[in-house]
């Protein structure tokens, strides 16, 4: 039990890393094919290597911190992001028997780190001390604030059906059809809300490049960076798996295959997805954002909450 | 689980201390959020899991955010330090301080009473929680959302503009 366990805490780490570093590959190698272009192709095969290349060119970078910020706030922020979608990965189930902490509070667990996440924006954008990097910071904290109350809402549609906040039963529960079905709405909300929370684009407001320079990490170089980055990445594939978790059947699947292929074959086809959104479409204006998430999506998932009881408590009568 | 709770506990303690003596205020908020995670690690050694997740993400994770982002609004910080320390004077901490340590002694004289009741940990899950809040505590329950309620429409009050119209030709001339 006790090896058993270890080797699942390596592996998770190993594979989660890994694939937040090739996702750097992947996503510019995406982009260029719906931009119609090659992208990068020249390190190695298929330019893979760029991952090193980039790796290397973050760590020789100099790594400057600006005289004016706040030193200490300012280092500790990037790790913040980094940390908490790391920790959150514990309660997700990879395979029957994959999960380095089965908590009967998983969701609320996952919840938990989800909005500590938002600590890494909100300080570093306020250690910078620089008016860009702190109006991305406020950006930051009320997208990722507001957005946080829909996708705890949307998810308690899965929980009132299972009956339970552990992801492991969860994923139990949906052996005779996937939650994708009765909860279509919920998991449209919260496929939403996890762009917003990722900040991704179309959501990347506390960012946008066009016109805050580069929002809450302005001043941010080097490896430090490279911190918000992998965070950023880790926190896409966060999203994807909880979302294969909760309404795709998690690693379940026909017997051909193992669980945990299955499971990150799913996992992978939502990253795409990310990747696609990135491509595709424009960047709204911030009270625009704001306004969509309190005025649509907040009655939506109440909705649909209240909807989802209401259906589950007349059948089981 | 014993040492987990000691380490908690004095976690939470020291930070606490510190969240008081910090001049920089984003500072003594960063302090404060330690204290409540380490609170909220104490509350799942004692079975209450569910406590444990609220905490984190009602307290540290949206309370605490939205302090921050009024301090960030009002550029506080290292500006303000200088004032903090001006008024961190002995007169006025030593008053609250006497009054801690008679309930600190307190506190120790019932802890060394032999008869304390042996405390049974229980872990409480949330279906507990929430059968425990829709039954007996109902009226609690209630009564916290009419506060919230009136908190909404005080706060629709405050934050209702009437639509400005800023194209110059459109502007009529009332001010």
């Amino acid at each position: 039990m006790e090896a058993h366990y270890w080797w699942v805490i390596g592996g998770v780490l190993f594979t989660l890393l890994n694939t937040a570093a090739g996702l750097i590959w992947l996503e510019r190698r995406m982009l260029a094919l719906w931009q119609d272009r090659y992208g990068p192709n020249r390190a190695g095969p298929f330019g893979i290597l760029i991952v090193l290349a980039d790796t290397l060119k973050l760590f020789f970078k100099e790594d400057w911190i600006p005289p004016f910020a706040d030193k200490v706030v300012f280092v500790f922020a990037p790790a913040v992001v980094v940390a908490s979608v790391l920790m959150a990965f514990a309660v997700v189930p990879f395979g029957p028997n994959i999960v380095v902490a089965d908590m009967n509070i998983g969701i609320l667990f996952f919840l938990a780190m989800s909005s500590l996440g938002v600590y890494s924006i909100v300080l570093g954008g306020w250690a910078s001390n620089n008016k860009y990097a702190l109006l991305g910071a406020m950006r930051g904290a009320s997208q990722m604030i507001s957005y946080e109350v829909f996708m705890g809402l949307a998810l308690m549609g899965t929980v009132v059906l299972s009956g339970t906040f552990n992801l492991g039963k969860i994923v139990e529960a949906q052996r005779g059809m996937w939650y994708i079905f009765p909860q279509l709405l919920g998991f449209l909300i919260f496929f939403i809300a996890g762009i917003a929370e990722t900040h991704r684009l179309p959501f990347d407001i506390p960012e946008a490049e066009s016109e805050l320079v580069a929002g809450f990490h302005s001043e941010y170089s080097g490896m430090k960076f490279g911190m918000f980055f992998i965070g950023e990445y880790l926190g896409i594939t966060l999203i994807s798996s909880m979302i294969v978790t909760l309404y795709f059947g998690g690693w379940l699947g026909p017997a051909f295959l193992p669980g945990v292929i299955w499971f990150i074959l799913k996992t992978f086809v939502f990253i795409s997805v990310f990747i696609l959104l990135r491509a595709s479409m424009p960047r709204p204006r911030y009270d625009q954002l704001m306004e969509y998430g309190w005025k649509v999506l907040f009655p939506l998932s109440l909705l649909n909450l209240l909807g989802t009881a209401a259906i589950k408590l007349l059948i089981d009568k | 689980m014993g040492t987990a709770f000691y380490i908690a506990a004095a976690v939470a303690i020291l930070s606490t201390i510190m969240v008081i003596t910090r001049y920089n205020i984003m500072h003594a908020l960063l302090y404060f959020i330690v204290s409540l995670l380490s609170v909220a690690v104490v509350f799942y050694l004692y079975g209450a899991p569910f406590m444990a997740a609220l905490e984190v993400i009602i307290y540290a994770g949206a309370i605490m955010v939205l302090i921050i982002f009024f301090v960030m609004m009002l550029s506080l910080g290292s500006q303000t330090a200088g004032d903090e320390r001006s008024w961190m004077t002995p007169g006025v901490w030593i008053g609250p301080s006497i009054l801690c340590i008679v309930l600190l002694g307190e506190l120790v004289f019932l802890i060394l009473q032999p008869a304390g009741p042996a405390g049974e940990v229980r872990v409480v899950e949330p279906k507990e929680v929430g059968l425990s809040l829709f039954g007996p505590y109902i009226l609690a329950v209630e009564l916290a959302g009419m506060l919230l309620m009136a908190g909404i429409v005080g706060a629709y009050h405050l934050g209702r503009q009437k639509k400005k119209i800023v194209h110059r030709f459109l502007e009529t001339s009332e001010s």
